[in-house]
C-alpha cells in the first residue's frame, strides 16, 4: 500500500510492537501527530508538558519493562530538549528510540526557524542515530533502530525525519513481526575455563555486578553462583532489584555511598568477580588493595576500559554464567564467611550510632522514617523511582528491593529531573502505582510533568524529601569547602503542598512518622497522583564507606 | 610504558556522517590522532580511512574496541609495520631562483620526486614515500624558501593476501 511517511512511521511503530509513545507535537513533526490521532485507538499518545519530560517518561517504560521506550519532539528545540533524557538513557544502557522532526530537506543548513542539526548533537549520546532524506528507506530505518537500540548493550537511537519525508507518500509493507536483535556474543570455553580455575583457587572471592545482570536476565544464574562459590555479593547502583534485598550473600550497593559491608569486602577480597558491570569511577576499591579481576560483559569496549582485568571475557551473560556453573566446585569458605560477618556486624555498629547521632535532627523526619514508612506500606513489586542527589542515596541504600526492573534512578548521568517523566513512563507501562522520591531541588526541575500526570491520572506517589537545600553538594561543602555553602541554600518559599493542589493533584505535608504513615496510606489509596512533602534536616548525610563519620 | 606509532585500518559503511562519528569518537575520548584519511575501496558503499595513532598497548586496544561499537565501522585492523606499504603524498612549492634551482633538481632528482610546475618565481614538487623521506625532503628544502606545502597524510596497505575484507560485509 502507498501511504504517507508520516503514517509509514506510526505503522513501523506498531509493527515494532510499540502500544504507547511520549512526546510533545511542533510544526515539524504536526504530520506525524496527525496519523498519530488517526490511529488513536491502536497506538496511546501521551503529551507531556516538556519534551525532556517524555524522553525521561520513554526512558521509564523501557526501564520496567524491558521493551524499547519511544518518544517524538519537533525540530530544534523540541529536539535538544530531548537531548538529556537520551544522554541518561545512553549512561544506563536503556534501549530507547527518539524520534524528531526536522525542517524540509530544501531548508536543512541554512538556519531555519527551529532547525537544529540534532544528529551532530545527538552523536556522542546515541548508540546510532540518522537522518532519513528518501522515503524508501523510512521503514527499514525505523527498524533499524529498534534493532541497533535492543541488541548487545541495549542503549538509545535518534532518527531525525525532515517534513517533506512525513509528506512525501511510498509503499509500505508492514512485517508480521518485530525486528530481532542482532545475535549475541558468546563467552569463549576457553575463557571460562580459566575464570573457573581462578575461582576454584580463590580463597575470598567477591561478586560485583550491575546492570547487565538485569538487562541480561541472569538474577537466577547469578544467585547460583553466589551459592557454589560461596561468595558475597554487591553491586553498582544500576545492579540494585536484579537480587532481593533480603537474600543472605547480598550486602548492598558498592562505591562511593555504598554499603560498608560490601565495600570493606570488595577491598579484602582476593577476588572480584565482576558481571555486567564498568566499574564507573563511583565504585571505589580500597586504598591500595589491588585484588584479581575477572570481568564478563556484553560490551567488549567496557572491559579493560577503566580498570585492568586480570581476565577479561566479552560475551551474554547469562549464558557465560550457565555455562561457568558447571565447570566450578561447590565449596564451603568458613574463614571469609566469618569474615563478612563481621563486617556485617561493624556496619550495624556505624548505622546504629548514625541513627543515633543524625536522626530525627531538629525533631524533623529522618531518611531512615521515610523509606521505612513507606517502604511498610508499598507492594513488594511496586516500581520505585528516585531523581538524583541525597534521597537518591538514601532510597539506594535502604530501599528493600526485591524484583528486577522495580528501581529506575539515573546512575550513569546523575540527572537532576529525571525522576517524574520515568515515574509517568512505568505507570504508564505498567498500571501500577508507582512511588517517586525526590528532594526539593530535583522536584524543583521536573515538578511541571505533574500536569502530565494529573491528565494521565497517573497512579503516583511522590515523596519529597524537603529540607531546603541541595543536600548532596552541600554534604560534600561541609566536609571539603569549610562549609561555604555557595548556592546550595534554597531559600525558596515553595509549598509543595499548595503546588500538587494547583497541578489538581493529591497532597499533604508530613513532619513527623505517624503523620507521613497516614499520609502514604491515603496516598496508596488515592485515584491519582498525590504528593506529600517530607520534612527533613538540612544536616542529615549519606553515609560513605570512604569515611567514617560515626564514631 | 611503550609508546608507539600505530597506523590502522578501518572500514566503513560510505554514509554521510561517518567520518565525523570515527573521528569524534578520538575527540570524544580523549585519543590523540597524528593522520587521518579517507576514501573509496574497490567496494562501492564502503570507504577506507587510514588512522595513524600515537599510545601504547593499552591506548590501542581502547581505540579498536570503541570504532567497533560504531554501527558504521565494519571491520578494524592494526597494520603490522613491518609488513605494510605505508605511502604519503607531498606537494610543496619552493621559490625558484637562478642561484638554487640546480640544487633544488639535484634534490628532486635524489629523492625520486618530480616538477610538476615550473615558474620563474615558483616551482611545485610532487613526493611520494613513507613519512620520514617526506619529512626529510622537506627539511632539504627549507633554505630555498617554502612557499606553501600539503600532505595528505598516510595511506597503508598490508603486503600479502591479507586484507581488509570489504567484500564479506555485503
Amino acid at each position: 500500500m502507498r501511504i504517507t511517511g508520516a503514517k509509514i512511521v506510526v505503522e513501523t511503530l506498531i509493527e515494532q510492537g510499540c502500544e504507547t509513545v511520549f512526546g510533545f507535537p511542533g510544526g515539524q513533526v504536526i504530520d506525524l501527530f496527525d496519523e498519530l490521532y488517526l490511529s488513536r485507538d491502536r497506538i496511546e499518545h501521551i503529551l507531556t508538558a516538556h519534551e525532556q519530560g517524555a524522553a525521561h517518561a520513554a526512558d521509564g517504560f523501557a526501564r520496567a519493562t524491558g521493551k524499547v521506550g519511544v518518544c517524538i519532539a519537533t525540530s530544534g528545540p523540541g529536539a535538544t530538549n530531548l537531548v538529556t533524557g537520551i544522554a541518561t538513557a545512553y549512561l544506563d544502557s536503556v534501549p530507547l528510540v527518539a524520534i524528531t522532526g526536522n525542517v524540509p530537506c530544501s531548508l536543512i543548513g541554512r538556519d531555519s526557524f527551529q532547525e537544529v542539526d540534532i544528529l551532530g548533537v545527538t552523536m556522542p549520546v546515541t548508540k546510532h542515530n540518522f537522518i532519513v532524506k528518501d522515503i524508501r528507506e523510512l521503514a527499514d530505518t525505523l527498524r533499524s533502530a529498534f534493532k541497533i537500540a535492543k541488541s548487545g548493550r541495549p542503549g538509545p537511537v535518534l532518527v531525525d525525519i525532515p517534513k517533506d519525508v512525513q509528506t512525501a507518500e511510498w509503499d509500505f509493507e508492514p512485517r508480521p513481526d518485530p525486528v530481532r536483535p542482532y545475535p549475541l556474543s558468546f563467552a569463549s570455553e576457553n575463557k571460562l575455563r580459566r575464570a573457573a580455575e581462578l575461582i576454584n583457587s580463590a580463597q575470598k572471592p567477591f561478586i560485583y555486578f550491575g546492570g547487565g545482570i538485569i538487562s541480561g536476565k541472569a538474577s537466577k544464574e547469578l544467585l547460583a553462583l553466589a551459592d557454589k562459590t560461596d561468595a558475597p555479593l554487591g553491586c553498582s547502583l544500576m545492579g540494585l532489584s536484579a537480587v532481593p534485598c533480603d537474600c543472605p550473600r547480598f550486602l548492598g550497593m558498592n562505591g562511593i555511598h555504598g554499603h560498608y559491608a560490601s565495600f570493606a569486602a570488595q577491598s579484602e577480597a582476593d577476588l572480584v568477580i565482576a558481571l555486567g558491570v564498568r566499574f564507573s569511577d563511583r565504585a571505589a576499591f580500597g586504598d591500595g588493595h589491588i585484588p584479581r579481576i575477572i570481568h564478563i560483559d556484553i560490551d567488549n569496549a567496557e572491559l579493560d576500559k577503566n580498570v585492568a582485568a586480570d581476565l577479561a571475557i566479552e560475551g551474554d551473560i547469562k549464558d557465560a554464567l550457565y555455562r561457568l556453573l558447571p565447570i566450578i566446585a561447590e565449596r564451603k569458605l568458613p574463614e571469609w564467611s566469618a569474615r563478612i560477618e563481621e563486617l556485617r556486624a561493624e556496619e550495624r555498629r556505624r548505622y546504629d550510632l548514625a541513627d543515633r547521632k543524625h536522626g530525627h535532627i531538629g525533631g524533623k523526619l529522618s531518611p531512615h522514617d521515610i523509606i521505612g514508612t513507606v517502604s511498610g506500606i508499598a507492594p513488594e513489586d511496586c516500581i520505585i523511582v528516585t531523581d538524583v542527589g541525597q534521597h537518591q542515596m538514601w532510597t539506594a541504600q535502604m530501599y528493600p528491593l526485591r524484583k528486577p526492573r522495580t528501581f529506575l534512578t539515573s546512575g550513569g548521568l546523575g540527572t537532576m529531573g529525571y525522576g517524574m517523566g520515568a515515574a509517568i513512563g512505568a505507570s504508564a507501562a505498567t498500571g501500577r502505582r508507582t512511588v517517586l522520591f525526590t528532594g526539593d531541588g530535583s522536584f524543583g526541575m521536573d515538578l511541571n510533568e505533574l500536569a502530565t500526570a494529573v491528565a494521565q491520572g497517573t497512579p503516583l506517589t511522590v515523596v519529597v524529601f524537603n529540607n531546603g537545600v541541595l543536600g548532596m553538594v552541600r554534604q560534600l561543602q561541609a566536609r571539603f569547602y569549610d562549609k561555604h555553602y555557595s548556592a546550595t541554600t534554597l531559600g525558596r518559599q515553595t509549598d509543595f503542598v499548595k503546588v500538587a493542589e494547583a497541578f489538581g493533584a493529591g497532597s499533604g505535608r508530613a513532619a513527623s512518622a505517624d503523620e507521613l504513615k497516614k499520609l502514604a496510606e491515603e496516598a496508596f489509596a488515592y485515584d491519582g497522583t498525590f504528593v506529600i512533602d517530607c520534612a527533613v534536616d538540612c544536616d542529615e548525610a549519606v553515609s560513605s564507606p570512604l569515611w567514617n563519620d560515626f564514631d | 610504558m611503550d609508546y608507539n606509532q600505530y597506523v590502522i585500518g578501518v572500514i566503513v559503511s560510505n554514509v554521510s556522517g561517518v567520518l565525523s562519528r570515527v573521528s569524534g569518537m578520538f575527540t570524544r575520548r580523549g585519543f590523540n590522532i597524528d593522520c587521518l584519511t579517507v576514501g573509496e575501496t574497490e567496494s562501492a558503499g564502503f570507504s577506507r580511512i587510514t588512522v595513524a595513532f600515537h599510545g601504547d598497548n593499552d591506548i590501542r586496544d581502547k581505540i579498536l574496541k570503541q570504532l567497533e561499537k560504531l554501527h558504521d565501522v565494519k571491520e578494524v585492523e592494526v597494520l603490522d609495520p613491518h609488513d605494510t606499504v605505508i605511502r604519503e603524498l607531498l606537494l610543496i612549492k619552493i621559490r625558484n631562483s637562478p642561484a638554487t634551482r640546480q640544487d633544488i633538481m639535484t634534490a628532486v632528482e635524489i629523492f625520486r620526486s618530480k616538477i610538476v610546475d615550473y615558474s620563474p618565481t615558483a616551482l611545485i614538487c610532487e613526493l611520494t614515500g613513507e613519512t620520514s623521506k617526506i619529512d626529510a625532503f622537506i627539511e632539504l628544502m627549507k633554505p630555498y624558501g617554502i612557499m606553501e606545502m600539503c600532505r595528505t597524510g598516510i595511506v597503508a596497505i598490508e603486503r600479502g593476501d591479507n586484507c581488509l575484507k570489504t567484500m564479506k560485509q555485503l
